[in-house]
């Protein structure tokens, strides 16, 4: 069986077809967010004040000039979300990958080599947990000025000592498995030890966390826009969407229900792969499902 | 013959925290405690004590896997007590290790192949492009089937995933191993496998090992010499034959006795000596013996001054007052 590597991870993923799902919804998103301006059907700050709070089109007084209506202001609810994917996703990708990379890293050098170097970390991590996050955001985006960078620098501020926890804990179990020592023995360097033998453990509980993550920076881009600190408009982001239209909840259900549904659909499908990658990155779970597809195929064996 | 390993006065401690206040007291547990001993070039040493004797304390020390509380480590007429970082990664191609736990002790995420080529890798030992073919020889070596390199530990059984160790500790062709207790996590059926296994590459590759176990019947076979380690001190050090026939100390002595005998008759005829009591704590050792609270030929003496390890006849070496 001399097969490619990329046919096989392809096989893999139209086998799962929940793992496919995830993976559509992530490749979506990022056309959206190359091509939004392309895509959008109107300007998404043009403010029309004769067509207000119009409804989607399936619903009485919509028209499909404008799909999933207009807000407070007259503005296309869907030209609005295309555009607002950009900052909303821009803000909880590189915070995820940045406050996770980061906060992983020095969990992992704190649980490896443990002591002095481990209670120095964890002390910073606890001091940093300590100070209330959005406060600190406030006054930090107050001072500086709200612009998208800060927003970023901000969040991973108070996001990455979830990851320097979790990795530490990980770290500090799998560092005594008796195949991290037979490593030691066989002379390996111990940035050898962390990246072969300890690294792919952290990875499925570590990409867990990060999507779990990636929505809690969503909304907390949401509630930093919401109170003006955060995206500023006339930008928009899905967040701020969702704030601006909860004063209307009763009157136009839409302004919430779109915005919260993509944020929904953007973590569920970012979940979905997560796990997909986890099994896949699990030489075990991988046989697993294989041994499953066959008996699927041909029937179990007598 | 010349040693290849020496182990000299060697103590190894571990931190057990503070105790009191007032003064505090700092508390270490000794769990090897002053052993000496020298293992021959192409020599099987067997080791053996019970659970908590530190035994594989002593194994690990030896390797220099564990910080010295005392002691010196000569390997090859190298003194290593004080080597770290990259020297002593170096000498870990010539000195390797083959682990209790075969299930635990593989990474399940790498395959065969990859976990028996990683020393080759780690030491830059030949080409990349013949580690495949190192990788091939050394599994027939060990008995397993070529094809097993591509696949991954949890295709294979207890037995299996020992072979698999021993392949790895072997591949970076090293001089020295130790074996902890490598069998006594497998089936009665396949302990006899991997110990003649063992045996074959032994002379095969004229392999010095310190073969660690807690019972005497799986280390008669292999060992050339035997040590008795009791509550971290040595209490007998003798060639295998000498000590299965004429044992010295009273705990070697009882260790035979419960060694169960092929034919029932000979056992019911055998006196089956049963020690009462438990072994002592190593956080406050007594000065004297620290068999004497289990002895049964204690004497007033035994408890006051520990007796040293002796020759008491030719290379037959015990620690007690009474032999």
């Amino acid at each position: 069986m001399n097969r490619n590597p990329l046919t096989e991870i392809a096989a893999d993923l139209w086998r799962d077809k929940t793992g496919l799902f995830g993976l559509t919804v992530i490749l979506l998103l990022i056309v959206l967010v190359v091509f939004g301006p392309v895509l959008a059907p109107h300007e998404p700050g043009a403010i029309n004040l004769a067509a207000r709070l119009k409804p989607p089109a399936w619903l009485d007084g919509g028209s499909w000039a404008r799909p999933l209506g207009t807000d407070h202001l007259g503005r296309d609810v869907l030209s609005r979300m295309i555009i607002g994917a950009r900052a909303s996703l821009l803000v909880g990708a590189s915070v995820t990958a940045i406050a996770g990379t980061f906060g992983s890293i020095l969990g992992i050098i704190a649980g490896y080599f443990g002591r002095r170097v481990d209670s120095a970390i964890m002390r910073l991590v606890d001091t940093q947990v300590a100070f209330p996050g959005l406060l600190l955001a406030i006054i930090i985006l107050a001072v500086v000025g709200p612009k998208l960078q800060t927003v970023i620098v901000v969040l991973c501020l108070n996001g990455w000592m979830v990851f320097a926890r979790m990795a530490r804990g990980i770290v500090l179990t799998v560092r005594e498995a008796p195949y991290v020592e037979a490593a030691e023995v066989i002379g390996c360097h111990p940035i050898r030890v962390v990246w072969r033998h300890i690294l792919p453990n952290l990875l499925a509980p570590m990409l867990t966390l990060a999507v779990l993550e990636f929505a809690r920076v969503i909304l907390a881009e949401a509630a930093l826009s919401f109170l003006g600190v955060g995206v500023q408009p006339p930008d928009t982001s899905w967040g701020l969407d969702l704030a601006t239209g909860k004063n209307y909840l009763f009157r136009a259900w839409w302004l919430v229900c779109f915005p919260g549904l993509a944020i929904t659909v953007t973590v569920l499908g970012a979940n979905l792969f997560a796990n997909w990658l986890r099994i896949v990155a699990d030489p075990h779970e991988r046989e697993k499902l294989f041994a499953a597809a066959v008996v699927a195929e041909e029937g179990a064996a007598p | 013959m010349t040693a290849l390993l020496k182990a000299d006065n060697l103590s190894v401690a571990f931190d057990m925290g503070w105790q009191g206040w007032l003064p505090p007291r700092r508390l270490s547990l000794r769990a090897v405690d002053g052993v000496s001993l020298t293992i021959d070039r192409g020599e099987t040493l067997g080791l053996i004590g019970e659970s908590g004797s530190g035994k594989t304390s002593l194994g690990r020390a030896i390797l220099r896997r564990l910080p010295l509380a005392g002691g010196s480590v000569t390997f090859d007429g190298i003194d290593v007590t004080r080597m770290s970082g990259a020297p002593l990664r170096r000498l870990r191609r010539r000195m390797q290790m083959v682990f209790q736990d075969p299930y635990a002790s593989l990474n399940p995420r790498m395959s065969v192949g990859d976990i028996i080529a990683e020393p080759l890798s780690v030491h830059r030992l030949g080409s990349p492009g013949d580690a495949a073919d190192r990788v091939a020889a050394v599994l027939e070596m060990v008995g397993l089937p070529a094809d097993s390199a591509s696949r991954y530990p949890h295709a294979f059984s207890g037995g299996q995933r020992q072979r698999i160790g021993i392949a790895r500790a072997l591949i970076s062709e090293p001089e020295f191993i130790v074996a902890d207790e490598p069998v006594s996590a497998l089936d009665v059926s396949v302990r006899a496998q991997i110990v003649n296994l063992l045996q074959d590459l032994k002379s095969k590759l004229g392999l010095t090992t310190l073969f660690i176990a807690h019972d005497l019947a799986v280390v008669r076979h292999i060992s050339n010499r035997i040590a008795i380690l009791y509550a971290g001190h040595l209490v007998e050090l003798a060639p295998t034959e000498s000590l299965y026939s004429a044992p010295l100390h009273p705990y070697t002595e009882a260790l035979l006795s419960a060694v169960p005998a092929t034919t029932p008759g000979k056992m019911a005829a055998r006196r089956r000596i049963v020690l009462k009591g438990e072994p002592p704590s190593l956080l406050s050792p007594s000065a004297g013996c620290r068999f004497a609270s289990r002895c049964p030929k204690k004497t007033a003496r035994c408890e006051i001054q520990a007796p040293p390890l002796e020759e008491r006849r030719p290379g037959h070496l015990a620690a007690c007052w009474e032999a």
